[in-house]
């Protein structure tokens, strides 16, 4: 896998250092790993093509800057290009009200699930909103939007008995009008773009209900087939933006950059999990270090911004600088970890750490962390010095671990306040040395960030 | 028989069509040169097989190339094919197990693969061989997916076995075998949920339902394939990694050709992790399920009509 381009480039150009200029000679080798990379996360070939010649011409003649390697030089202007190729077009979605938006899509894209996800984030802002059946094709497909609407508590319109999708969306559209409805969604069946017959259909659903959004709901993994698929359908019924799905999945997401070079369509929203509202508006910056394999540190940011408990972390933060640190605090640490949801995507987030293994193991570690403290008593916990042998066994017994997994827990503890100690006699450089020599760990994170970003 | 080889071929000459027409068929009776070469390239690429095969295919095209300059395209064909050839060598799946009691097929694989649709297209395929089968709904995450599998069976006339949404998976499984031993059913496919393959908790649960299962056969479930979608890229291969990981798959079924897409991930999966295709799917006709063979996949990736069996 390719899990840091900043390091492969960096090895390319090394030599860079004192050249002066990058030049097309002594990129050469870089752009090569830049194509490589992009078409290993599925970015249509000649679109790979077109960005890194794109690139090439935005780096030669530049200056090799002494602050960064030229590798992390290269990697801000790829990554810069990115942000700008994928963010451009608005992600607003029309002020028309009602608001009529047509969702289409491949087979199993996640066009219904979508559909109630952008539902449920219309209501949220205030809309009334009305979703309608148009799936008359897979069985069940109108079962499973009416559950979502009744779930979600929306406005919902079927016809079962009708296969005529153009009468169903002017029916809905005028039960939406008696019932006052600002937002009129309709989930239509999975088709290919190739399929006449069914894309047909749309059209005509199309000039029926005339909607103000026509969404194309895409499977963030799609392959090569990305571009086929999304200027074919652009140019039959004009999209006006796109909804990439399963971003919670670890896709590199490639046809996202292929979608929108090839057809200029914005992305507008992504699904990012199995609950309802695992749905967000688009962010380009994101996606582009995905795409890159640099993780995903903005989110994972936001993510810690929205579950942990800001006072909680403050005392905390107050707490480690005065190095007055006990279990309590260690235990209430691991539980604001915990918040973050599961481990693995956590790491999944963190550059440098996709494709590392989290799993389980980590997490019944910190499982029997928690365990092991909450078999102590309060005094222990302020004061784990007293902690001794017979009390070692006791609590070894309590948490249904053995002594020596005591023991590394409290001689992780005490490592900890070492450090927190040494913090705040303003040691740093010699804590980051420190850090540096034992490598691993969290201490491994700040390393394999890109610079200048 | 000798129609379902026509629904093979016809299903798989739309994928040829739009794979080597839309360059201008470059693998023709044309000679190559530099502007072919690359459109052969792109054309490479754009089947999904992977950059290394990809690559691999191109190196060895390349190589010929230059030792002849007069190399046509269908030359360069030709050498994709055994490429290919070489590749997939073995990949054809086989059912072979024989067990005493019913013999279990779990399908499972990441959202929207197609996993219901298949259990369906599998039920009807096999109780037309001849085989006693019982569907199994143990989807009971997403919202109306039992309905979705009831609808099949009723119009394939399928016996199912389901209960309510948010039922436990696992258990559902496990009335399954029950109710198939008790109906002399032979054969018990079993419909999972989507799971995305980077969720932990959700592939325990998998383990979980075939800890279960294994309960009334110790080998069951006897087979365990993952569906893949046809038209997603690399990150099939990720998918495909993971579950094997966590449930050592059997088999692979590969879902959505009758696109434009190639599924040529499938490529990339039995290179790296050597898991057996058993079938391709090509539409949403109860039929349009039919065994993998590795002539046909390269027939019609590469156009070599003349080698599919009339």
């Amino acid at each position: 896998m390719f899990d840091n381009l900043t390091e492969k480039i960096g090895k390319t150009i090394r030599n860079l250092r004192g050249v002066g200029k990058l030049s097309e000679e002594n990129m050469g080798e870089a752009l090569k790993e830049v194509r490589t990379a992009l078409l290993s996360a599925d970015v249509h070939f000649k679109v790979a093509k077109q960005f890194v010649e794109q690139v090439k011409e935005t780096c030669i003649g530049q200056e090799v800057l002494s602050s960064v390697t030229p590798g992390q030089q290269v990697v801000k202007i790829i990554n810069d290009e990115l942000v700008k190729l994928l963010g451009e077009g608005t992600a607003e979605l029309s002020e028309n009200r009602p608001l009529k938006i047509m969702m289409i899509g491949l087979h199993g894209a996640g066009k219904t699930t979508s559909t109630a996800k952008l539902s449920r984030h219309l209501k949220k802002r205030g809309l009334t909103t009305l979703v309608v059946g148009c799936d008359v094709y897979r069985p069940a497909a109108i079962d499973q939007l009416e559950t979502l609407a009744n779930q979600e508590e929306l406005l919902f319109y079927a016809d079962r008995n009708s296969k005529d999708v153009p009468s169903i969306g002017m029916k809905a559209v005028r039960h939406a009008n008696e019932q006052q409805a600002s937002a009129i969604l309709f989930d239509t069946a999975g088709r290919l773009q190739i399929d006449q017959d069914l894309v047909g259909e749309l059209k005509r659903l199309n000039d029926t209900v005339m909607p103000d959004e026509i969404l194309l709901v895409t499977d963030s993994a799609l392959g090569q087939e990305a571009v086929n698929v999304a200027s074919h359908f652009h140019e039959e019924v004009g999209l006006t933006g796109i909804i990439l799905t399963k971003l919670d999945g670890d896709a590199r997401g490639g046809a996202a950059l292929s979608m929108k070079s090839i057809t200029e369509v914005p992305i507008k929203f992504a699904g990012t999990g199995e609950k309802m509202d695992d749905f967000e508006v688009f962010h380009p910056d994101r996606m582009a270090s995905r795409i890159l394999g640099m993780g995903d540190v903005v989110s994972l940011v936001e993510h810690a911004q929205d579950k942990i408990d800001q006072d909680e972390a403050e005392r905390m933060a107050e707490k480690m600088r005065k190095a007055d640190f006990d279990l309590n605090d260690f235990l209430s640490q691991i539980r604001q970890v915990k918040k973050l949801g599961p481990l693995d995507k956590v790491m999944g987030m963190m550059p440098g750490m996709t494709g590392m293994e989290v799993g389980d193991k980590e997490t019944r570690q910190m499982a029997q962390t928690e365990a092991i403290i909450l078999s102590m008593t309060t005094k222990e916990r302020t004061k784990p010095g007293i902690i001794n042998g017979s009390r070692r066994v006791r609590i070894a017994n309590g948490s249904g671990t053995q002594v020596s997994d005591v023991n590394a827990l409290l001689k992780q503890f005490n490592q900890m306040k070492k450090m927190m100690k040494m913090m705040r006699g303003g040691k740093m450089k010699r804590l980051q040395k420190m850090m540096g020599k034992k490598g691993g760990g969290m201490s491994g994170f700040p390393g394999a960030m890109p610079g200048g970003f | 028989m000798f129609g379902l080889i026509k629904k093979f071929k016809s299903g798989l000459a739309r994928t040829t069509q739009s794979l080597f027409g839309a360059v201008g068929g470059i693998f023709g009776t044309n000679q190559l040169d530099k502007g072919s070469l690359e459109a052969l390239e792109e054309a490479l690429y754009g089947a999904d097989f992977g950059v290394e095969t990809a690559e691999e295919i191109m190196e060895e095209i390349q190589d010929s190339f230059k030792q002849d300059k007069r190399l046509r395209g269908m030359d360069a064909a030709e050498i994709g094919a055994s490429v290919l050839r070489r590749v997939l060598e073995g990949s054809e799946g086989q059912l072979q197990s024989k067990p005493d009691g019913p013999e279990v097929i779990m399908l499972l694989g990441v959202n929207g693969s197609g996993k219901t649709t298949t259990t369906a297209k599998l039920g009807h395929r096999y109780q037309g061989e001849g085989r006693f089968v019982l569907l199994a709904a143990c989807d009971t995450f997403r919202a109306a997916a039992n309905e979705q599998l009831r609808l099949w069976s009723d119009r394939l006339s399928l016996d199912l076995v389901a209960s309510k949404h948010g039922a436990d998976a696992a258990s559902v499984a496990f009335d399954a075998y029950q109710a198939a031993e008790s109906r002399g059913r032979n054969l018990l496919i079993l419909d999972t949920a989507g799971r995305l393959h980077n969720k932990g908790h959700l592939m325990a649960e998998l383990g979980k339902i075939i800890r279960v299962v294994a309960k009334n056969d110790a080998f069951a479930p006897h087979h365990r394939w993952l569906v893949v979608d046809g038209s997603i890229g690399s990150n099939s291969i990720e998918q495909a990694r993971s579950f094997h990981k966590a449930i050592h798959l059997t088999g692979l079924v590969i879902t959505k050709l009758d696109g434009t897409s190639r599924g040529g991930a499938l490529v990339g999966i039995y290179r790296e992790l050597g898991i057996p295709i058993y079938f391709v799917g090509f539409g949403e006709q109860p039929d349009d399920l039919q065994p993998f063979t590795v002539e046909n996949y390269i027939s019609a990736v590469f156009g070599l009509q003349q080698k599919v069996a009339e």
